[in-house]
């Protein structure tokens, strides 16, 4: 774009607005990049503008178009033939994510705990392509417990203790310390007997008598404390479980689990295209603005995945519609049909009798604006040709 | 761990520490009579459980039991079923024959016949075509049909019309349909024999031709050769039965078959009641249409009348005759006058109706081929061979290729051989080495071997440059006939609570504007034509509003006048809206909810 002439993009602006047309700045860029290549004469870029105006008019929506019904329609009807085709779930070679509409279902719920929450991590340019940097990063985000680091695991019900021999080893791989997992040990048994062996790397636990076991310890609380001191967490982002490294063009990686805020204060990552499928974790993260492009992104993605292509405007309008009021509102009950303003719309939805005793007890005024309440009362509706109507001059 | 689970009937009752050898013991124990034949025992290593069933609702089928790669059914026993010395339930008395339940399959190793047989198998399946049920099993070579073709006909020969029962002239079902000559299938199968299906067989042998014809028979439509109904193909009668009791009432009132007179509450008119006969019931072979009166009935006053002036109870009796139901005609096939248990009189008629074939009825041939009537033609115009065959039927030809539903081309070219030797052709699926046979007797009677003829215009005579495959298949005619679901409406009763049209064709209803159809009208923008659907051609109402305070006014017709009951007289204004918004007003009032509705000038 900076190599076209700025006097060219005002002169197509020039001529825009002697025509009338008001376009996008990126129509403004592009027939001026096409005046620039084609090396057009004036009177033929006038022409050029003034059809493009014409087409540009003519896909506009029309005032008293029913842009929701036909939305809900265009998303509605594939989703028909989704529940047909029962593979909902597909993914990055041993990842499953939720697909298909029980993924579009959670969308359009706006639900707070997805199924299968998953990120894509991006590395900026400068370790891209760096091999051993992402390994070592992928090692950080992944979940490492103290079961993944052992050599030997014992539970000795003679003396009521647990024994497990680390394995140095594969600590090196995991690129840790042995002093860090008896630190993070430590800091989570606080209540019990820690005996440490620096030579041969085993860790005894047992449990204190205390307050809570002065019957004496129970076989159920050692084997308690084994399953506890197993699934241990000594290394990895909190929510991420595992951590696929795939390299297509570059390498990414992929994870099972997600936390956006944790990923992208760390190093080396292209904070711009690292992303999450959990939305209300980018709205947290990130705001409504992203909210609303996670919502249209995953919408279409899903629908792309199953062969279906719905209009980006349908979806578009559905995730303005769920993201208006700065909070993420969920399609139904609890969202946008359970917050509209008629009394007599809400009824007709869900919860009748609710919704009428409420009205009933505040007093509220339905003022007949919308669609459904005039069905009910059998009026023409306010869109369409219902739309339109005589208004008599004042003399 | 220790000891394999043993689960009879789903609940655990114990353990057994040798699982092969009690799985085989129990089943010595049922094959010598120790243990009931109907128990059924599986053994599952992988989980190291036993279940065993004896409960009812398991199907089992029957197996020949193999003991070393050698069937324990000798040719000795065979020689005694055929002098009948020995009978089937001898067989498993003697442990030769079993029945397995689908669990116990699971530990079987079945051999379809006796070339596969080897030292591993277990059974022997009696003859492969016993795994099909009653309704599988009719169709002929279901061998080389596509499973869901399968699937569909033995779903579909359910609705086939046939011979029923063979008493059906004694009995009073309430609705039956009776196929008119029925005839027994040309390509059988040996199923048929068991079931006895040529007793009663439920549709007619077709001579079919495969072409497309003027478009009339697209999209799985048929045409029909006019003069083959005319001659009594696939035509059927409906028979419905009415029944009516008179009642007695509590204070020694009764209803009383008779012709009602003029003064009965409800009375129809005199042509209704023109079929009576002077007892109040209809006379045999008379034809009635909807409407006209089978039985005259009048029944006591529900409630006891007021006193008229001269002080005497003036008893009006209602009028509860029987009517021939809507949309429905025939000719009273029989009357029958009985006692119930309490010794009132009870009346059963029966209407017979003859449907012969029209535009829309259904029929399915035995492979899932299913098609409703597109056309009916005169034999003349129908296309026939160079002998001067005229096809019964013309099916489409694109209803074979996806629908890979190759038994029906079987059955046709079988159905055609059979004809032309006078004889019937055994279809059991299965069954190998019958295509050579059929190709044979074809050619030896000078047709071709593939079933294909020539065939000529019936309009013009020309040839039809394509040779066309002929043949003889059986076909059912399907009880979903267009007399019964023919149905229009333009004006007609409406429901008494929301002054919305009645449901369905019995109640001569409206036909619905549903949920979706109104999102369509909506998504077109179409305001006017959504009222109108919704208002205007269902439960428009002139509501009188109170200007006040916003309440339904009264209008008083006798004074001619318009008052509200809370404000009194004062401005009421008439506002258009549906009855069912009405209702829901009054149902809130009713609910202690005070709805108001704002009046304003129209914008």
């Amino acid at each position: 774009m900076e190599d076209i002439n700025q006097k060219v993009i005002n002169k197509v602006i020039k001529i825009a607005k002697k025509k009338e047309a008001k376009f996008p700045e990126s129509y403004i860029y592009d027939i001026a990049e096409a005046y620039d290549r084609r090396e057009l004469t004036d009177k033929e870029l006038e022409t050029l503008i003034f059809r493009i105006k014409k087409a540009y008019e003519h896909s506009k929506v029309e005032s008293g178009e029913a842009i929701g019904t036909v939305a809900a329609q265009s998303v509605g009807e594939p989703g028909t033939q989704m529940t047909m085709n029962t593979f909902h779930y597909a993914g990055v070679v041993e990842l499953n994510v939720t697909l298909g509409l029980p993924r579009l279902i959670e969308i359009v719920d706006a639900r707070k705990t997805i199924s299968t929450p998953t990120m894509v991590i991006y590395f900026d340019e400068d370790h891209r392509f760096d091999e051993e940097f992402v390994k070592k990063t992928a090692s950080t985000i992944a979940k490492i417990t103290i079961n993944d680091v052992l050599d030997d695991f014992h539970v000795d019900y003679g003396q009521m203790n647990v024994e497990i021999v680390v394995s140095p080893e594969k600590v090196k791989e995991k690129h840790l310390e042995f002093d860090d997992i008896i630190l993070d040990i430590e800091k989570s048994f606080k209540k019990h007997i820690i005996n440490i062996d620096d030579e041969d790397y085993s860790i005894t636990i047992a449990p204190k008598l205390d307050k809570r076991t002065k019957n004496g310890i129970q076989i159920r609380d050692v084997r308690l404390l084994a399953d506890k001191l197993r699934n241990l967490q000594i290394s990895g982002v909190k929510d991420v479980n595992r951590v696929i490294i795939r390299k297509d063009e570059e390498w990414v990686l992929h994870t099972e689990g997600s936390n956006l805020k944790a990923v992208l204060k760390m190093n080396g990552i292209d904070k711009v295209r690292t992303t999450t499928n959990n939305i209300h974790e980018i709205y947290t993260v990130l705001g409504i603005e992203a909210t609303r492009n996670a919502i249209i992104k995953e919408a279409l993605n899903t629908l792309d995945e199953q062969g279906l292509s719905v209009d980006i405007r349908h979806i578009m309008l559905v995730a303005d519609m769920m993201t208006v009021d700065g909070a993420v509102k969920s399609i139904g009950r609890h969202g946008i049909s359970g917050t509209k303003s008629s009394v007599l719309a809400r009824a007709a939805f869900e919860e009748t009798g609710k919704h009428l005793l409420h009205a009933s007890i505040r007093g509220e005024v339905d003022e007949l604006t919308g669609i459904i309440e005039n069905i009910i009362i059998g009026q023409p509706i306010p869109i369409g040709t219902g739309s339109v109507s005589i208004m008599m001059k004042n003399k | 761990m220790n000891g394999t689970k043993i689960y009879i009937n789903g609940e655990l009752i114990g353990k057994c520490e040798n699982p092969e050898d009690f799985v085989s013991k129990m089943r010595e124990k049922r094959r010598s009579g120790e243990v009931s034949e109907e128990m059924n025992i599986t053994y599952y290593d992988k989980t190291s459980e036993i279940y065993v069933f004896n409960d009812p609702g398991r199907a089992r089928r029957p197996l020949i039991i193999v003991k070393d790669g050698v069937p324990l059914l000798k040719d000795n026993h065979i020689q005694e079923i055929i002098e009948k010395k020995l009978k089937w339930d001898d067989l498993i008395g003697k442990g030769i024959v079993e029945y397995l339940d689908a669990e116990e399959e699971e530990n079987s190793y079945i051999a379809m016949g006796l070339n596969d047989l080897n030292e591993d198998h277990t059974h022997l399946e009696i003859d492969p075509s016993t795994m099909l049920g009653i309704c599988a099993g009719i169709i002929p070579f279901s061998n080389h049909n596509s499973s869901p073709r399968n699937t569909m006909e033995a779903g579909m020969t359910k609705q086939a019309l046939g011979l029923y029962v063979s008493n059906y002239m004694h009995r009073t079902d309430t609705r039956a349909h009776l196929l008119h000559q029925p005839q027994t299938p040309m390509v059988k199968t040996r199923i048929t024999n068991v079931t006895d299906y040529d007793e009663r067989p439920s549709g007619q042998n077709f001579v079919i031709a495969v072409m497309s014809f003027e478009g009339y028979n697209m999209e799985d439509a048929l045409i029909l050769n006019k003069s083959s109904l005319e001659r009594g193909l696939a035509r059927s009668s409906f028979f419905r039965s009415y029944e009516i009791f008179e009642r007695k009432y509590p204070g020694g009132q009764e209803d009383k078959f008779e012709i009602p007179g003029k003064g009965v509450r409800g009375y129809k008119s005199e042509k209704a009641y023109r079929y009576l006969d002077e007892d109040g019931i209809v006379n045999p072979e008379s034809y009635v249409e909807s409407g006209d009166v089978l039985i005259g009935k009048t029944s006591p006053p529900r409630f006891l009348e007021e006193i008229d002036e001269f002080g005497s109870a003036n008893e009006k009796r209602r009028e509860t005759s029987v009517t021939v139901r809507n949309g429905e005609k025939g000719i009273v096939d029989a009357v029958l006058l009985i006692e119930t248990v309490e010794g009132s009189k009870l009346t059963k008629i029966r209407v017979r109706d003859t449907r012969q074939p029209e535009f829309g009825d259904k029929f399915a041939s035995r492979h899932g081929q299913k098609g409703v009537v597109g056309l009916i033609l005169s034999q003349e115009d129908v296309p026939f061979t160079e002998n001067g065959v005229v096809p019964d039927l013309i099916v489409n030809p694109h209803a074979i290729p996806s629908r890979m539903s190759v038994g029906q081309v079987l059955e046709m070219v079988a159905g055609k051989a059979g004809c032309i030797k006078g004889e019937r052709v055994d279809g059991t699926p299965f069954n190998q080495n019958i295509e050579e046979e059929i190709k044979m007797s074809l050619t030896d009677n000078g047709f071709e071997s593939t079933g294909c003829e020539s065939l000529y215009n019936g309009m013009v005579g020309e040839r039809i440059e394509a040779e066309i495959f002929v043949g003889v298949a059986y076909y059912q005619k399907l009880h979903h006939m267009t007399t019964d679901k023919m149905y229009a409406r333009s004006r007609g009763p409406v429901q008494v609570l929301t002054k919305q049209p009645t449901e369905g064709r019995a109640r001569e209803g409206g036909l619905r504007f549903g949920e979706m159809e109104r999102d369509c009208l909506i998504a077109h923008g179409a305001a006017l034509a959504l009222k109108e659907r919704l208002l205007d051609e269902s439960d428009k109402y002139e509501a009188i509003i109170c200007g006040e305070c916003g309440m339904l006014s009264v209008h008083d017709k006798i004074r001619n006048k318009i008052y509200c009951p809370i404000c009194g007289e004062v401005d009421s204004f008439p506002v258009e809206i549906s009855y069912a918004f009405k209702l829901l007003l009054d149902e809130l009032k009713s609910l202690c909810v005070f709805p108001k509705l704002i009046l304003e000038d129209k914008a």
